[in-house]
């Protein structure tokens, strides 16, 4: 569980992140959603620590994250788990070899055990002999599952997901989405998805969080959305002329 | 006042990289892959770059000194101090800022921008440490050799250019590189390079982490890296001139 409580983010005096308050449920895939430039990405990166907040607590199971000395933090990371918008794997690296990264640095296992820890996540993404090819060798949907597959290698507790369904076809986008769901129950992890992708709202927003203009505007589940009196978060979810469709079935219009 | 922001920025940033490291084998292994990048890639550019710079030395003091009085030894001997004292150290760390600088700086601005850093910071690897540390004592460990070799083949450059040129004899330029020899001045560009490396190295580096944008910040960070570290070289060369041989 991570809870975020009151906090605050500026950048060069414009305040990105107003007086934000959200509790992140385990097991449960946790959608923030919002416009470009509304500040979803800051809040994932100051829940992550990537950004230090100015006020405000986050909270990962009962430890304040942001108030814990370096030392302790990167302890804190070795449980985190991040997929980032363009994967950000390592150029140099194989698809095998960026795997088995944390493995190397943070374990003691054998080469073997950690090349078959590695093939065991490559192998639960679908990730299939692609091991000795280099990222820039592979297509968008596969560097995000090797990511992903990355992410989970030392067994996280939270997983955070940065767009993970940005520049992808939709059906690589419903496998990643589902991908995600699926780890999540199977890990019993607390993750967070930042995302616009109205698909991957209707298909996995366990709980949906709407960040408007830097604050939180509303917050419930993918099926509270159609009920939802709230202009900004229609506005903004009804945009399309297919979602209004969709929404007008489902009232029964 | 942006000055003393990027002097502190650049300390603390030094902080951070010489922390303890979270595995030193993978540093190791890590110092290994930056030797066979950061030096023995060079050594080709060094190697052609001394050998000419050599030869010209010797064509020019020859021409310069055409005159009865002078011996012809001379030549041989200011060729060997100008490869020692000046150009084996500072213009191949001059070199070498260009070279390995703008490689240091674009590669880690790269990982910056693809949010490579980001990466290893959510793993809880120290990045800073991870990717500056082994360019640090690679380019340490290594550009010493660069300086002893530019040395060697800088005075053969001189003796090649000097006999095909027929300026002087073997006789005269092999008297000359041993007249009045101080073997200190070896010691002072080995203490010169290897200070020139830190600070190519760590200013590239520092430049390079805190990139950010796009792909036109990276090109910039890359230039800064090559400049700043350049004018760093000079200045130090200055100093380090005046405490080694006042």
């Amino acid at each position: 569980m991570i809870e975020v409580k009151n906090i605050a983010k500026s950048f060069n005096g414009i305040q990105v992140l107003k007086n934000i308050d959200v509790l992140f449920e385990k097991g449960k895939t946790n959608l923030i959603i919002g416009q470009s430039g509304s500040g979803k990405t800051v809040l994932l990166k100051s829940i992550v620590g990537l950004h230090d907040v100015e006020q405000g607590k986050v909270i990962f199971d009962g430890t304040v994250f942001n108030e814990l000395n370096f030392k302790d933090k990167k302890e804190m990371r070795k449980q985190i788990g991040m997929l980032f918008q363009g994967g950000a794997l390592f150029d140099s690296a194989t698809v095998e070899e960026n795997v088995m990264y944390p493995l190397n640095m943070f374990t003691e296992l054998t080469y073997s055990e950690k090349r078959h820890r590695a093939n065991e996540c490559l192998k639960r993404v679908n990730i299939i002999n692609a091991n000795q090819l280099y990222p820039a060798e592979i297509s968008g949907g596969m560097k995000k599952r090797v990511a992903i597959a990355r992410a989970i290698a030392l067994n996280p507790k939270y997983l955070f997901c940065d767009e993970p369904n940005s520049g992808l076809d939709p059906q690589t986008a419903i496998l990643i989405d589902d991908l995600i769901k699926e780890i999540t129950v199977e890990y019993n992890m607390t993750t967070i998805v930042n995302t616009h992708d109205m698909n991957s709202v209707m298909e996995i927003g366990d709980k949906v969080v709407f960040i408007y203009k830097g604050a939180k505007w509303w917050e419930g589940t993918k099926d509270d959305i159609f009920d939802s009196e709230n202009e900004e978060l229609n506005n903004f979810i009804f945009a399309s002329k297919l979602s209004q469709k969709i929404r007008d079935l489902k009232n029964g219009h | 006042m942006g000055l003393f922001y990027h002097i502190g920025k650049y300390f603390s940033l030094l902080f951070r990289v010489f922390a303890k490291p979270e595995k030193f084998k993978i540093y190791y292994r890590e110092t290994i892959k930056e030797i066979d990048k950061l030096g023995l890639n060079s050594i080709w550019i060094v190697a052609v770059i001394s050998v000419f710079m050599g030869a010209v030395i010797t064509i020019q003091t020859a021409y310069n000194t055409d005159n009865p009085m002078y011996p012809k030894y001379l030549i041989g001997l200011t060729a060997r101090d100008t490869l020692l004292l000046e150009f084996s150290s500072t213009i191949i760390a001059l070199i070498l800022a260009g070279k390995i600088g703008s490689n240091i700086a674009s590669e880690i601005g790269t990982m910056r921008v693809t949010e490579q850093i980001d990466a290893l910071e959510i793993m809880g690897v120290n990045s800073a440490s991870y990717l500056i540390l082994p360019r640090i004592i690679a380019s340490v460990i290594f550009t010493p050799f660069l300086t002893l070799m530019s040395m060697i083949i800088g005075i053969f450059g001189g003796w090649i250019a000097g006999i095909s040129t027929g300026v002087m004899t073997t006789q005269d330029y092999v008297y000359g590189i041993q007249y009045a020899f101080i073997p200190y001045y070896i010691v002072y560009a080995l203490i010169k390079i290897v200070i020139f490396a830190f600070l190519i190295t760590t200013i590239s580096a520092y430049h390079g982490y805190y990139t950010s944008g796009g792909s036109l910040e990276v090109g910039k960070s890359s230039t800064k890296a090559v400049v700043h570290s350049s004018i760093f070289i000079l200045l130090f060369n200055v100093i380090l001139t005046q405490l080694l041989l006042s």
